[in-house]
């Protein structure tokens, strides 16, 4: 388990004025300081950590979470800033010492345009809200995280989340065009709105991924786009993960982005299969869904040349989807896949490292090797596209030292992970659970400076303190530089 | 003359940056020099000439990857990219025609750091949202890297989406990786004549509305649209949306869009060859090019509000200007060399930002180059500034005067 900074004394013993304080500014229901009331908060999607915090706060507008940052920051109150707890990093895991900013009042659609193709949005809508509220014109939001009945459109920001479509529309990152963000101090501020691109720094493509370290999100305006024409899927099992992941390099070596390209290992598709009765193959080591959108005579030629590449590859079943009834059948094993996960197994640990594709099989069984050396299980779900990879971790919370082996074997695969060449986290962000991993993947150069742009948001350190970096620092002491030598003007570089 | 440093690699660009931070000199950084006279100059006491760290380190076309060092020219890039039919999808523009100087000399870099994006923008992304990893060296003199060479990444904050368009102010780029597309196989342009400002903006926004995958979508009102050859309609406005993919979808596609757009005013249309020089066209505003007495600039804001924001400057200032980005960008060309900055700010009110691209050294020194900001952003702003190069070594001036 990650530890988090030991509470500060001298905040606790000033709990009583602080919940009056915020009582002042938040009236009634908005401030909550009973135990049991405020054990729904205690975690968040990574149940394995829980913590109390010292008082929940869900104000319900911007003037409200201003007056309350200001005053934290005048008074050295740590803030946790959360959506919908639905973080699988423990992003929005509360603090002993500090507020817990719940944003679910924030939940309106403030402005839906379609002229200009974007809605905006406070930060408690959840990213289904925004796509139900604009489908009746056949229109979508195009990030779909498999949480979206669930998730807010702050908390994604704050993420930067993903989805299955996201090879081809994207993330987060590349659909939000502004916010509205309270600074720790309690200054508003906007960045972007309904046009593109950033007058001076680009702050938006900071603040989305900052996992609430940055700034409270207020508001958000996003792009959407019209729904596309027709989608068709096949599912085609493999023999083996390498003619699989063999496949997946070719349609895209073929000039083809499909809307979605997800695999499951052997065990993620018999545990789906089990749950949700799909018709997947089980004599196979992997499943590609591949679903093509776009205009009818499009997704039909498209369909026929990624069968021929399938079978091109060895494939051992192949399947398309007739109609929209079979599309989503073909899907409902693969979006029901945790669950189903859950289903085989008392408890299962998510992971979600990204490779570089072709590094897929020597991922899988060097992972086979991992499980049989913990004892553990694990499935794989992964989309494919982009190389994000889901192994979930079996495990039993109730047996002695599980958890720890659990958490052990999930570390050394995103170590693996950066190995060959990827990612610790593809989506779902670093939080607690992956923050004393960032030494893997980055110098103490490349964290220091990372630090001191946090330190430009945040001076005092006080919002959600104890994730993503895994040492915390004072501000003025990374501002300062040291200087060597520096006697000479220049060094001796070649020069004209 | 100013001292110019020629660094062969990322530690000699440390050495200079640390050692200038330490003597207090500030410098002026350069990839090929193309984009110099854009933007406010930097006020240095020597040029950091990264020309030499050039080259395509890394390209694994099936895994949509590229990765090169930063003075690498964006024509060697297009070039590696072609064979394997493959492009960067953000279009980036060439400000060679614009700024009277020879086409296709600028660096990935420098594309990346003035955060260049073509008409493909609207459908595809700025460069920014192409921009996977970097490694670059701080104000501090320091060589970090942050992102990584996959595309599904969030592990830290996206620091080489930061850098893009960042104009060398907070950190000099060695390496960039980005991510790569296939090519479309095929394309086509339909065309509609005569329509006034609005019409033509109603005519985008259905366009952009529709599930006809528009990747472009422009306004040309007489004047520019006179200039453009490909166009072929004196005396016309044209409005032109370009589609692009299998010929299949484009052929349908365009079947659809015309039927859309019929109600709006007379069609044309052109073929694949056609489309790719008139949006080249666009892309590097050449119906402002070769005109260098003239000051230009270029607006970003919200689509519908551009016919306004365009005839009130217009009406101020005498103004020619054109569409793109399906009217969310607007280039305007001033009659003269006077910037007319209150004409253009005033028209503008806030609804977008507003930089002024071409204009004389004295103009760009005295005049708001880019958007002002508010107090709020300004103090941000600087902060992260310093964060980066707390002692204002790298192009200091080059965005706001002041830092
Ligand atoms: C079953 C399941 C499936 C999932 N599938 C996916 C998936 O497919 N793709 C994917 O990317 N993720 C997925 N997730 C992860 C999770 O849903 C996303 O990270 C989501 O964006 C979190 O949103 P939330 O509203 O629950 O945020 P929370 O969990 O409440 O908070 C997440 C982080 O955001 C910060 N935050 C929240 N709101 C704000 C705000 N307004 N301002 C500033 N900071 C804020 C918090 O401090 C915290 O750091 C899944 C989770 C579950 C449980």
């Amino acid at each position: 388990m990650v530890a988090m900074p030991a509470p500060d004394t001298s905040v606790l013993s000033r709990r009583e004025a602080i919940v009056a304080a915020l009582r002042a500014i938040v009236p009634g229901e908005g401030v909550i300081a009973n135990d049991v009331a405020m054990r729904p908060y205690e975690s968040d999607g990574l149940t394995a950590y829980r913590q109390l915090p010292m008082v929940v706060v869900l104000p319900e507008t911007t003037a409200q979470v201003s007056k309350v940052l200001s005053y934290c920051y005048e008074n050295g109150v740590k803030v946790v800033p959360r959506g919908a707890g639905t973080s699988l990093s423990g992003g929005a895991l509360p603090l002993a010492d500090g507020v817990l900013l719940g944003l679910g009042k924030f939940n309106k659609v403030l402005e839906i345009d379609y002229a200009n193709r974007a809605v905006v949005a406070q930060p408690g809508v959840t990213n289904l809200g925004i796509t139900r509220a604009v489908e009746g014109k056949g229109f979508y939001y195009a990030p779909d995280p498999s949480s979206q009945i669930a998730c807010t459109i702050g908390g994604n920001v704050a993420e930067n989340s993903g989805g299955v479509h996201c090879l081809k529309y994207g993330l987060t990152t590349n659909n939000v065009l502004g916010v509205e963000m309270v600074l720790m101090t309690g200054e508003v501020v906007r960045f972007g709105g309904k046009h593109l691109d950033a007058e001076g720094y680009d702050f938006l493509s900071l603040i989305i991924g900052s996992e609430g370290l940055l700034g409270v999100v207020t508001e958000v305006t996003v792009r959407i786009l019209k729904k596309p024409e027709t989608a068709r899927a096949l599912l085609v099992g493999f023999p083996t993960s390498e003619a699989a992941g063999d496949c997946v390099a070719k349609i895209i070596g073929a000039g083809i982005i499909p809307g979605g390209m997800e695999m499951m290992d052997r065990p993620a598709i018999h545990a789906a299969e089990a749950f949700v009765k799909a018709g997947y193959p089980l004599d196979v080591e992997a499943l590609l869904i591949v679903e093509l959108d776009g205009p009818e005579a499009e997704v039909d030629h498209l369909i026929d040349r990624v069968s021929s590449i399938a079978n091109e590859c060895g494939s051992s079943t192949l399947r398309i989807s007739n109609n929209e009834e079979e599309r989503l059948r073909f899907w409902a094993g693969r979006k029901a896949a945790f669950p189903a996960v859950g289903r085989i197994s008392p408890d299962y640990y998510c992971m979600d490292g990204t490779i570089p594709r072709a590094k897929l099989p020597l991922v899988l069984s060097r992972m086979r090797e991992l499980s049989e050396k913990y004892g553990l299980l694990v499935a794989n779900v992964f989309h494919a596209g982009d190389g994000n990879l889901h192994p979930l971790i079996l495990y039993d919370a109730n047996k002695e030292g599980e958890l720890k082996r659990a958490e052990d074997f999930g570390n050394d695969i995103l170590r693996l992970c950066v190995e060959v060449g990827g990612v610790l986290t593809g989506e779902h962000g670093v939080g607690v659970e992956k923050r004393d991993l960032m030494p893997t993947m980055f110098t103490k150069t490349d964290l220091d400076q990372q630090l001191r742009v946090k330190c430009a948001f945040d001076d005092k350190g006080l919002l959600n303190p104890g994730k993503v970096f895994p040492e915390l620092h004072r501000c003025a002491e990374m501002g300062r530089m040291h200087v060597h030598g520096g006697k000479t003007a220049f060094p001796d570089l070649p020069r004209f | 003359m100013q001292d110019i440093l020629n660094p062969r690699d990322a530690n000699d660009v440390a050495e200079a940056i640390a050692s200038a931070a330490a003597g207090g000199r500030r410098l002026e950084l350069i990839g090929r020099g193309s984009k110099r006279e854009l933007g406010r100059a930097a006020q240095a006491d020597a040029t950091l000439d990264l020309s030499v760290i050039s080259g395509i380190t890394l390209y694994e076309p099936e895994e949509l990857v590229l990765s090169a060092r930063a003075a690498t020219p964006i024509a060697e890039i297009e070039k590696a990219l072609e064979e394997k039919k493959q492009e960067l999808a953000f279009e980036p523009m060439d400000y060679g025609p614009l700024l009277s100087k020879a086409p296709g000399t600028g660096t990935i870099g420098g594309a990346i750091s003035a955060g260049l994006s073509g008409p493909r923008r609207i459908k595809a992304g700025a460069a920014r949202d192409f921009m996977l990893g970097v490694s670059a060296v701080s104000g501090r003199g320091e060589i970090f890297k942050a992102g990584g060479r996959v595309v599904k990444n969030v592990t830290g904050y996206d620091l080489p989406r930061l850098l893009a368009g960042s104009w060398g102010t907070l950190a000099a780029l060695t390496d960039v990786t980005l991510k790569v597309l296939p090519r479309a196989e095929d394309r086509a342009t339909v065309l509609v004549f005569g329509l006034s400002d609005v019409r033509a903006n109603e005519a985008m926004s259905a366009a952009m509305g529709s599930s006809c995958e528009v990747s472009a979508a422009a306004h040309l009102p007489r004047v520019s649209a006179d200039r453009v050859p490909e166009l072929n309609a004196p005396g016309k406005a044209v409005t032109a949306l370009r589609l692009e993919g299998i010929s299949q979808s484009v052929a349908y596609r365009k079947g659809k869009l015309e039927e859309l757009l019929r109600p709006f005013g007379d069609l044309g249309s052109l073929d694949a060859v056609e489309s790719r020089a008139l949006w080249k066209n666009i892309r590097d505003v050449t119906p402002f090019a070769g005109r260098s007495g003239r000051a230009v600039w270029k607006i970003s804001t919200t689509p519908s509000f551009a016919p306004v924001i365009a005839a009130g400057i217009h009406a101020a200032s005498g103004a020619d200007y054109f569409y793109d980005w399906a009217g969310g960008l607007l280039w305007l060309e001033m009659p003269g060399d006077k910037p007319e900055e209150d004409a253009v700010r005033a028209g503008l009110a806030g609804r977008g930002h507003a930089t002024l691209i071409r204009a004389s050294a004295a103009a760009r020194a005295s005049a708001d180059v880019f958007e002002p900001l508010d107090p709020v952003r300004a103090a941000i702003s600087q902060r992260l500034k310093a964060s980066f190069d707390p002692k204002g070594v790298l192009n200091p001036g080059r965005i706001y005067a002041d830092s």
